[in-house]
């Protein structure tokens, strides 16, 4: 148990590398860098292996159950002190451990992460050689495969969360690596707030669950899930796992989130195969798969999980088949897929939708590796029509990306075959509508990715200038293995999971069974066909016809592409071209209704117009009412002030005294001030008196 | 002889109102101020004389103690006295000022 035991040395050694890095990177060697990096992850995959190995031999003995060692409680407390309330009132304790959980689907992951992510390792060693920052790159890196393996190997919620947080803030630091071009930290500021939206729904869903569940451990959430406790179709779960789901809409690039991953592709190549091809947009379809106990109970949840994962799939394929940039054709070709996978997810057939995840990672990985080998030979051309007839003069690039395109295509005997296979299959027993969504996107994906085999490496060479077309070399061996291992992988994966209709005994389904087990209930109930079908062949014929009409279409539009040549659906339908090599207008919808760049005319829609508006409201109408009274009130003192003045003082006070004033002349006539004039007037008066009262 | 000798009432009463007329004329005619206030004098013996004479007619109805009108001219006398003592001193206060003591030329009291 060596290696179950010490399951925390798996993140752990990435984060040293990048820890490393970042004190001391700046002045070690690029071969320094390059042992302490690759060797960190190789560790790691290494670590992951005996790991899975020793679970593998561990479980059958304790009932399948998933192996969870918790070091010690991060988040909270465990004496109870801590405590918040459930949605029935009784109490429960808010805590989170550093916990880790392998189970199968963790296995899985794990494996995947960290093998295709050593490759990667390994390949920007070559690509990366003569970049500026070489131990910057490596060390963001190192930090997303700690966090990436923190999200996947966390035994709850927030610690997942932690993991997801960390990913996002490594996507974002690597979307703007180079970070002096405007339109990479564009890219990368775009990329971190669409997906903090996500953020704020798989929050609000975490807590929900713990308001409603109690605790965040997924293996205490499963049980309370299955327990019977909870009906199905309950709303605060159909709520919860909506929230949830918006969380995995953010990551992992579906409707309407999916904007910031096409522009992720301004990051270094190696960047774009690692995290927004393989693995963290997957991370997604980890915490749906992961909630899978919950969704189960919310079938309008999954109803919404599956019909967009089904829109997303066919609208992101739409527009790659028009895409000139190569690296944007794969961009939208894994947004694309990940559809797929919520398709899958959305009709129950969890196991499917993780085979998807899984071979797709491969096949993936190595087409956008591919795509950096070709962008590395072509002195950093990734105008497809500039390219051309490569294939004789870059052979192991050209090769190794033919079979992952065979493979993501669906051609018989290849990974993407059988996982996109079965997922068809589901998606028909659950909705012909699904299914024929997902059989007209793969039809889109065989014309797409075949006419990037086409203009890159069969058509007659479109190369701009003899420079360039004379630097065209082969990637050095460190490239080169890494794409030969992918591809083997790309070649083998999907006979992991043979399904019973072709012979096979899916052993993958049957692995990932104790993860899923109430889930396979539902969707195969026992009355359901004991054997294969006559349909499911008739399914698999026509999605391998798909294939090659796609594959077919494509050589006749694409093969002797020469210089100026017209793209048979501008000719065919001009407004149609415009509007998917223009995305659907979508981004200029956002900028419209969301981020408020544009304008229509002088008014801004959305949010941001919403806010002009409300400041204009506020300095029109609310500081206008504000004034008005401020004048009214002026305008009342001035006439109130003036009353007192001229009516108040004037007429009444002064005007009485002006009034009176004149008879004051009169008066004072009588004041001379000579005292025997006074004393005569007496005298006389006196006199006056007398003769009055004598003679009357 | 002794009816012509004989002085009766109404010859104070003649007596008191020459001498109230003098005065008075003195008070309204003459510009110096102690002249005026001599006249004053005058009239204020003139009512004492009134009242004396009228005293000695009510004695000769009532008999001896009807002494009124002789108290109240002592009263008048007083006042005289007082009188006297604030005018001149009123009198000297304004020579001070005004090195005059024409009554005349006593006009600034008045609007």
């Amino acid at each position: 148990m060596l290696f179950l035991d010490h399951i925390w040395l798996i993140p752990l050694f990435p984060a040293v590398g990048a820890a490393l890095m970042f004190f001391f990177g700046r002045k070690l060697q690029k071969a320094t860098v390059s042992t302490v990096c690759v060797g960190s992850v190789v560790l790691a995959f290494l670590m992951a292996c005996g790991a899975v190995w020793q679970y593998t031999n561990w479980a059958p003995a304790n009932d399948n159950k998933p192996y969870q060692t918790i070091l010690y409680t991060w988040l909270g407390t465990d004496t109870g002190h801590l405590n918040f309330q459930k949605s029935d009132g009784s109490p429960a304790p808010l805590q989170a451990d550093a916990g880790f959980l392998l189970d199968p689907l963790s296995s899985i992951w794990l494996l995947f992460v960290t093998g295709v992510g050593m490759l990667i390792h390994i390949y920007s060693t070559g690509y990366m050689a003569h970049e500026g920052g070489y131990y910057r790159f490596f060390g963001y890196l190192n930090l997303f495969m700690f966090s990436m393996l923190t999200l996947i190997l966390a035994n709850n919620y927030v610690l997942m969360f932690v993991g997801w947080e960390g990913v996002g803030l490594c996507s974002y630091l690597l979307i703007g690596f180079y970070f002096h071009r405007k339109s990479a930290s564009d890219a990368a500021n775009k990329a971190f707030i669409v997906n903090r939206i996500g953020d704020a729904g798989f929050l609000l869903g975490m807590f929900f669950i713990a308001w409603y569940m109690g605790s965040l451990r997924f293996v205490d959430v499963t049980a309370a899930a299955r327990s019977g406790a909870f009906h199905i179709g309950d709303p605060i779960i159909t709520a919860a796992t909506l929230l949830l789901f918006v969380g995995a809409c953010g990551k992992s690039a579906q409707l309407p989130l999916y904007v910031w991953l096409p522009d992720a592709m301004e990051g270094p190549t190696p960047v774009s195969a690692l995290i927004h091809a393989a693995t963290m947009v997957t991370a997604g379809v980890y915490m749906v798969a992961r909630s899978n106990a919950l969704f189960v109970l919310a079938p309008k949840s999954m109803l919404v999980v599956a019909i967009v994962g089904a829109l997303t799939a066919i609208f992101a394929a739409s527009i790659g088949l028009v895409q000139n940039d190569i690296k944007r054709v794969l961009a939208y070709s894994t947004v694309s897929q990940l559809g797929y996978m919520f398709l899958a997810l959305g009709v129950g057939a969890f196991s499917a939708g993780v085979f998807h995840v899984f071979t797709h990672a491969f096949f993936k990985a190595l087409l956008f590796l591919g795509a950096g080998s070709v962008i590395h030979a072509m002195s950093g051309e990734q105008d497809m029509r500039n390219m051309g007839d490569l294939s004789g003069k870059i052979p192991v690039t050209f090769r190794t990306m033919f079979i992952a395109t065979l493979a993501i295509a669906g051609i018989p005997g290849l990974a993407g075959f059988f996982s996109k296979d079965e997922i068809l299959w589901q998606a028909w027993k659950f909705s012909p509508y699904l299914w024929a969504i997902g059989f007209a996107t793969a039809l889109m994906t065989a014309f797409y990715m075949f006419r990037l085999i086409y203009l890159t490496f069969w058509s007659p060479s479109r190369v701009a200038s003899h420079e360039v077309e004379h630097h065209i070399h082969e990637s050095p061996k460190s490239m080169t293995v890494p794409l030969v291992i992918l591809a083997f992988f790309s070649l083998t994966v999907g006979y992991l999971g043979v399904p019973p209709s072709l012979g096979g005994s899916n052993h993958f389904e049957k692995f990932l069974e104790p993860v899923f087990a109430n889930a396979q209930e539902k969707e195969a109930p026992p009355t359901g066909e004991s054997g294969p079908g006559l349909t499911e062949y008739l399914l698999m014929g026509l999605s391998v016809a798909a294939a090659g009409a796609g594959w077919l279409l494509a050589s006749r539009a694409y093969g002797n592409a020469g210089k100026g040549y017209t793209e048979p659906i501008a000719a065919a339908a001009p407004p149609v071209y415009r509007t998917l090599l223009n995305k659907y207008y979508v981004d200029e919808g956002y900028d419209y209704v969301f981020t408020g760049r544009r304008k229509v005319g002088e008014v801004r829609l959305g949010v941001m117009g919403a806010g002009e508006a409300s400041s204009w409201f506020d300095s029109h109408v609310i500081d206008g009412a504000v004034n008005a009274a401020g004048w009214i009130t002026r305008f009342t003192a001035t006439f109130s002030s003036g009353w007192d003045k001229w009516i108040i003082d004037g007429l009444f006070v002064n005007g009485i005294a002006y009034a009176t004033q004149p008879f004051s002349y009169l008066a004072r006539l009588f004041e001379w001030g000579l005292v025997q004039w006074y004393a005569l007037v007496m005298t006389a008066g006196l006199v006056g008196f007398v003769f009055y009262y004598v003679y009357h | 002889m002794d009816a012509m000798l004989h002085i009766t009432t109404l010859h104070y009463l003649v007596l008191g109102a020459a001498l109230f007329l003098l005065g008075v004329i003195g008070v309204l005619t003459r510009r110096n101020v102690v002249i005026v206030l001599m006249s004053i004098e005058l009239i204020l013996n003139a009512v004492n004389l009134n009242l004396v004479a009228f005293s000695r007619y009510w004695q000769g109805i009532h008999g001896p103690n009807a002494l009124h009108g002789q108290v109240f001219a002592i009263f008048v006398i007083t006042d005289a006295a007082a009188e006297a003592a604030v005018g001149l001193g009123i009198l000297i206060a304004f020579f001070r000022n005004k090195e005059t003591v024409n009554v005349d030329e006593v006009n600034l009291l008045k609007w």
